[in-house]
Order: structure tokens, then C-alpha cells, then sequence
């Protein structure tokens, strides 16, 4: 008689309580810069603690650190369930944990002691991309043998997403990341001026539709039905929507490069593809707002619901404002200034770590045998305290970039420039104190979330879970459900 | 339409397809944008009297991409009338033939640095690096004291000119020979305001009109 299976949670609540404590690092370091971007006295005088060598640890740790921890921890969560399965291969994911928090930890301490190969947000050495390489590809094949082994015959839309994140994140890592070492500490890249500018970017831009939209949106349609506690507004839509995305994403990365030396025609190339784009985006969006269409009473009470609404609300607000940006008039204004980073953080902020968020309170009571998080009202207090810090952050950073924008162009009726460069800089000061304002109050919610993680693991620290058994699927008609795998 | 989804039901029920499927939906985008500009890298020649960095220089370069200088400073001047009115002439592809990687940057926190050489003096520069704010009160800029105590290591340098050379930059046996000499003695700073003071000038297209932006008028 075979053994009953049951999933295997553990290696979720490693993920867990790295995404819980990743998160809270990485956004410490980003107040601590924005306060030197305030302040420059908090510089100190310190190399690695100035903003230039700092920066590079705040975008790591938050994209990499905190969203990677939580994208693996939700995606082993979501394909054991979606497939009717345990884990494959436990022993390798258990690998991928230690390996992607042994990459996390070295890029953390090198980059600000200057080992960087300055590409952004692929700033750590050649050593740590070829550990983070070997970790991805233990991550997919984790991941593939997994689904290979589920035992409902159909794979599940988030499961989709999950897999175009993982094999287009390792082809844009490998890729971006071909250098020659000197030594250990420092490496050249194999391409270099405009080649390398649009390689970056193709990395860069890809990075953002991959690793923060392509994977997030794999916790969103497995954790907003599931939250909504209703199917999925349009499962086909959802089909149409995901080859949409991952096909035309890829080409809009030359967005980022507008009047610069690179060839006019893919700077337009990817103005137009960046257009395109917003249709995809915005039916990925609408089609998660439109599940909850008959359970919005659920937004009452459950908090979880409400970050997920925001972070798809967020979600169609910074995928428009960023079709727009593509636009080479909109662009000229937009770029290098503030702008960006407001559409960055409405982006980060608003969609990824929202939905996060909301995924992870729905995701840890069950992976933490619990009926409930210990406080609904902690998730509450968590709730405002993020939405207050993400509109204050957003509003200053437009404010700032629209201010910057029109001051770098502003001249005079003889032709000349109206203002000197430091000009624009005293003018934005201000916001960048309310900025740092902002990511404060996010942070805080952060801590709160962490005290109510700490205390809903109370049975886990006690050893006293008890572990899922795996469903046995009922059969259905064109539907014929797999044995379970005897031992 | 059910005889369509027949086809599509195989992809949603085969990982191994499926993972193929999207292997060559992400693949397409980044080839047909990249791949030309691989070809076009070749007819990109560095501009008449660009040449790669000197030992000094390259070691400077590499200090302001050691601190993340291009984080709040580009290297790009954009082809619009304020960019050229406050930088100087735009920036062209032949400039940044030998930056690896490249230094165009995304964000101006300062302002861009792509013709900065020969803006100020050698002096102002020091002092600046030192401590912004003793030159310019407003700015927000952190100060980098610890480059005037670092000094370079000649070997280092050597080595990693090698290794720019085996990438294809083309540095002469006179040059490598030559390198250690050049940095032997000198600091960070002085290499990182050698490159500053390049920017600009020592890369600069030597077209009539561009070597009158680059050098404020005055020929070299």
C-alpha cells in the first residue's frame, strides 16, 4: 500500500524567515541612504557606509534578497499544492536555500567594500554570478521535477509564470554577467560602450518583467483566488495575457536608453513595444481585481485581501506610467531625474512588495500550522502604515523629478539655461527628507509584520507541526489523475 | 474553438513543452535588438585619436566605478538642445568604445560628467572629492577622503591591462611595459582626477565640430 505523501513545508519556512529578515535589511539600508541623500552628513566619512558604495545593497537586497527568498518560498508553496505533490528533489531545494542565502550574504559584504562590477542591480562579482547560476539552475530543476511529478494532469497558470521567471532570469543573468577576471575581486565585462549599455539594459529591463513582474505574478494568480476565496475571473484571459507579456516584455528594455548613442531605430523599436506592453500589464491586473468581483465585502476584514487590491491597483498605475515614460517626449523630461525613481518605488513599493505582502500573510499560517496570523490587527496597523509610506514616497519622488525635469530644460528668452545644475538640487531637498519620511513608514510596517511572523511561528519553534498530507485528486473527466508515487 | 484548444492543451499539460515554448518567446526580443548591434560593434570604431586609457587613467576609471560614482553621475549627453547648451556637444557610440562597462548611467543626483575634463583644475577637483561641501555648499555629494591615503598598486594595474587587451583593447607591449612605471608612487585620487580631467578630451571624436565642443573652443 503506498505511503501517504505529504508536502513539504519546511524549505517554505526557511524562505519565509529569509523574505521576513531580507526585507528588513534591505529596506533599513534604504533609509539610511535616503537620509544621506537628505543629509549628506550621514555619508560619515566611511567608505562603505557612503551612498555610492551603499546603494548597490539596498537594490540587492530588496529585489534579490527579499523578493528572490520570497518568489522561491511562494513558488515551492504554490507547485506542491497547484500539482497535487510533494517537493522533488528535497535535498537540492534544500540547496537552493542555503546557496541563494550564501550568495545574498557575500554579495551583501562585497559590494560595499567596493567589489562591484557596476552594472546595475548585477553589481556583485564573477564569483558570486557563477554561485547564483549554479543556485538558479538547482532552483529550475527543482522546480521542473517537481511539476514533472504532479499528479493533476493540467499545470496551473502561476505555475507558468513561475517557469517563464526562472528560465528567463537564468538566460539574462548569464548572458549580462560574461566577464574576463583579473583576480578575484575584479572582473571586466566581455562587452563594452553602446553593446554593453544595451546589454545592461536588455538585463536590467528584463530583470524588472521577469524577477518583479513575471514572478510576482505567479503568487498572484495562485494567492489572490485563493484569498478571494473564488476561481480566477477569466483563466483564458490569463493564457492570452501571459504570451503577451513574456514575448513582448523582452523588447521594450532599449526604453531605458532614449537620445542616448545608441541607434535610433531600437530606441523606437522599443518605445513601441513598450506601448504594447500596457495591454498585457493591464489585463494581468484587471484580471486579478475582477476575481474578487463578488467578494469585496472580503476587504473588510481581511487585510491580506486589501494589500493584494492595492498592489494590483499599484500595478496597473506603474505599468501605465511606465508605457507613457517610454514615450521619447515624455522621456526627455522623465529621464535621469526622480521620476524614475518614483516609478521604480510605485512599482516596488507598491505592486511587488504589496503583493508579497498580502501573499505571505495568506501563505504563513498555513505553512506554519496555524489557523490564522496571531493579530489581525498588527496586519491592519501594517497595512496603513505601507500605503501612508509608499504615497508619501511616490508623491516626493514626482514631485522632485517633474521639478528637476523642467529646471534642467527651463532657458531663458535669449536661449540660455535659466538655472545652474545646483539649482535644481536645493529645490528638491526638502522632498528628499519626505521621501526618507516614507521609507520609515514602510520599514515599520515591515517590523510589525516580522513581530506577527514571530509570534504566529510560536507552534513551528516548538516543534509542534503538523505536516499537510497531500490531497488525493477526485477524478474528472478528461482529467485522469496520476497513482500516488510508491516508495 | 475546441478543436483549436486541442493543440493549445497539449502545452498546458506538457512542462517540458511548455518550458521549450517559452524558452523561444523570451529568446526573440533580445536577439533581434541585440545580435544587430553585435554586427554594428565592429563598424562602432573608435573615433579618430580615441584611444584606450592610459595605465593612470584606467586606474582612475576603475576607482570611480569601484565607489559607484555612476549612480548619481551619467556620461551621456542626450541629443536635446539643454543637454547640449549645458554639457557641451551629445555624446556619440565612438566615445565609449573602450569603457567597460559602459558609464552612461541612469540618474543624475549630479550633474553629467561625459565632458568634465579641463572644467575645472586639478586643484578644485581635489578639494572637491575631499569634501563637496568646501566647494560647493549645497551639494549633497558624500566626500571620498580615504582615495588621497590609497595608493594604487602597480602590479594590479599591469594585470588588468592584460586583461583588456585579451578582450581586445588595443594597449600596445610599450603600454603594458610601460604601466607600472606610470602609476608607481601615485594615489587613488590622483588617478581618479587624471580620468575626471580625461573625460571629454581624451575620448572625444576629433571631428571639427566636436573637438571645438569637447575643449570649449580652444584646439588641442
Amino acid at each position: 500500500m503506498p505511503k501517504t505523501e505529504t508536502y513539504d513545508d519546511q524549505i517554505v519556512r526557511l524562505f519565509l524567515l529569509a523574505a521576513a529578515v531580507w526585507g528588513i535589511i534591505g529596506m533599513t539600508i534604504g533609509c539610511w541612504i535616503a537620509a544621506e541623500l537628505a543629509w549628506p552628513v550621514f555619508n560619515l566619512g566611511i567608505p562603505w557606509l557612503s551612498f555610492s558604495r551603499l546603494r548597490p545593497d539596498h537594490t540587492f537586497g530588496v529585489i534579490f534578497a527579499f523578493g528572490g527568498s520570497a518568489l522561491m518560498g511562494t513558488c515551492y508553496y504554490v507547485v506542491q499544492r497547484t500539482g497535487h505533490t510533494r517537493l522533488a528533489l528535497g535535498r537540492l531545494a534544500r540547496f537552493t536555500f542555503w546557496g541563494w542565502q550564501l550568495a545574498c550574504v557575500l554579495a551583501m559584504l562585497t559590494m560595499p567594500l567596493g567589489i562591484t562590477q557596476s552594472k546595475e542591480y548585477a553589481e556583485p562579482e564573477w564569483f558570486i554570478d557563477i554561485l547564483v547560476a549554479i543556485v538558479w539552475v538547482s532552483f529550475g530543476t527543482v522546480f521542473f521535477a517537481t511539476l514533472a511529478r504532479r499528479r493533476i494532469r493540467h499545470i496551473y497558470v502561476a505555475n507558468w509564470y513561475y517557469g517563464a521567471f526562472i528560465i528567463a532570469v537564468g538566460l539574462l543573468h548569464v548572458v549580462n554577467n560574461i566577464a574576463l577576471p583579473v583576480s578575484l575581486w575584479k572582473s571586466y565585462p566581455v562587452y563594452s560602450g553602446v553593446v554593453d549599455a544595451m546589454v545592461q539594459w536588455w538585463y536590467g529591463h528584463n530583470a524588472v518583467a521577469f524577477f518583479l513582474t513575471a514572478g510576482f505574478l505567479g503568487m498572484m494568480y495562485y494567492f489572490v483566488p485563493r484569498q478571494a476565496q473564488q476561481p480566477l475571473w477569466s483563466y483564458r484571459f490569463s493564457i492570452v495575457n501571459f504570451w503577451a507579456l513574456i514575448s513582448v516584455y523582452m523588447w521594450a528594455g532599449s526604453h531605458h536608453l532614449m537620445y542616448t548613442a545608441l541607434p535610433d531605430w531600437v530606441q523606437s523599436v522599443g518605445m513601441a513595444f513598450s506601448l504594447i506592453l500596457l495591454m498585457p500589464s493591464w489585463g494581468s491586473a484587471a484580471n486579478g481585481l475582477l476575481t474578487f468581483n463578488g467578494s469585496w465585502h472580503r476587504l473588510k476584514t481581511d487585510p491580506a485581501a486589501k494589500f493584494m487590491v492595492l498592489a494590483l491597483v499599484f500595478y496597473a498605475a506603474s505599468t501605465f506610467e511606465g508605457s507613457m515614460m517610454a514615450i521619447k517626449t515624455v522621456n526627455s523630461l522623465s529621464h535621469y531625474t526622480d521620476w524614475t525613481v518614483a516609478h521604480v518605488h510605485s512599482g516596488s513599493i507598491g505592486w511587488v512588495a504589496m503583493i508579497t505582502i498580502g501573499s505571505l500573510y495568506a501563505m504563513a499560517p498555513r505553512a506554519l500550522g496555524r489557523p490564522a496570523m496571531h493579530s489581525v490587527r498588527a496586519m491592519e496597523l501594517h497595512f496603513w502604515l505601507h500605503t501612508a509610506g509608499l504615497l508619501l514616497y511616490v508623491v516626493a519622488m514626482w514631485t522632485a523629478g517633474v521639478t528637476e525635469g523642467l529646471m534642467w530644460r527651463a532657458t531663458n528668452a535669449d536661449g540660455s539655461l535659466t538655472y545652474a545644475f545646483i539649482d535644481s538640487l536645493i529645490a528638491i531637498k526638502p522632498w528628499y527628507a519626505v521621501r526618507w519620511l516614507g521609507g520609515v513608514l514602510v520599514l515599520s510596517g515591515m517590523v510589525v509584520m516580522a513581530w506577527n511572523l514571530w509570534h504566529t511561528a510560536a507552534q513551528a519553534r516548538a516543534r509542534l507541526i503538523t505536516p499537510i498530507p497531500v490531497p488525493i485528486p477526485e477524478p474528472e473527466a478528461h482529467q485522469v489523475p496520476a497513482p500516488l508515487p510508491v516508495y | 474553438m475546441a478543436g483549436g484548444y486541442r493543440y493549445f492543451e497539449a502545452v498546458e499539460k506538457h512542462a517540458g513543452l511548455l518550458g521549450v515554448l517559452i524558452a523561444i518567446m523570451v529568446s526573440i526580443g533580445g536577439l533581434a535588438e541585440i545580435t544587430p548591434l553585435f554586427m554594428a560593434a565592429h563598424t562602432v570604431q573608435p573615433a579618430d585619436g580615441v584611444k584606450p586609457y592610459d595605465a593612470l587613467r584606467l586606474a582612475g576609471k576603475d576607482v570611480y566605478v569601484r565607489e559607484g560614482c555612476y549612480l548619481c553621475h551619467s556620461q551621456m549627453v542626450r541629443a536635446l538642445r539643454a543637454e547640449t547648451e549645458r554639457y557641451g556637444h551629445f555624446s556619440v557610440a565612438g566615445e565609449s568604445v573602450y569603457d567597460r562597462p559602459f558609464q552612461w548611467g541612469s540618474k543624475r543626483t549630479g550633474p553629467d560628467l561625459a565632458r568634465v575634463g579641463g572644467k575645472y583644475t586639478d586643484e578644485w577637483q581635489r578639494l572637491h572629492l575631499r569634501d563637496p561641501r568646501s566647494v560647493v555648499p549645497e551639494s549633497n555629494m558624500p566626500a571620498y577622503p580615504w582615495l588621497s591615503q590609497a595608493m594604487l598598486d602597480p602590479a594590479d594595474i599591469e594585470a588588468r591591462m592584460r586583461t583588456l587587451r585579451m578582450l581586445g583593447d588595443p594597449y600596445t607591449d610599450a603600454d603594458i611595459a610601460g604601466a607600472q612605471a606610470a602609476v608607481s608612487g601615485h594615489t587613488e585620487m590622483e588617478a581618479l582626477i587624471a580620468y575626471l580631467q580625461g573625460l571629454g578630451i581624451n575620448n572625444a571624436a576629433k571631428t571639427a565640430d566636436t573637438a571645438a565642443a569637447a575643449t570649449g573652443g580652444s584646439a588641442p
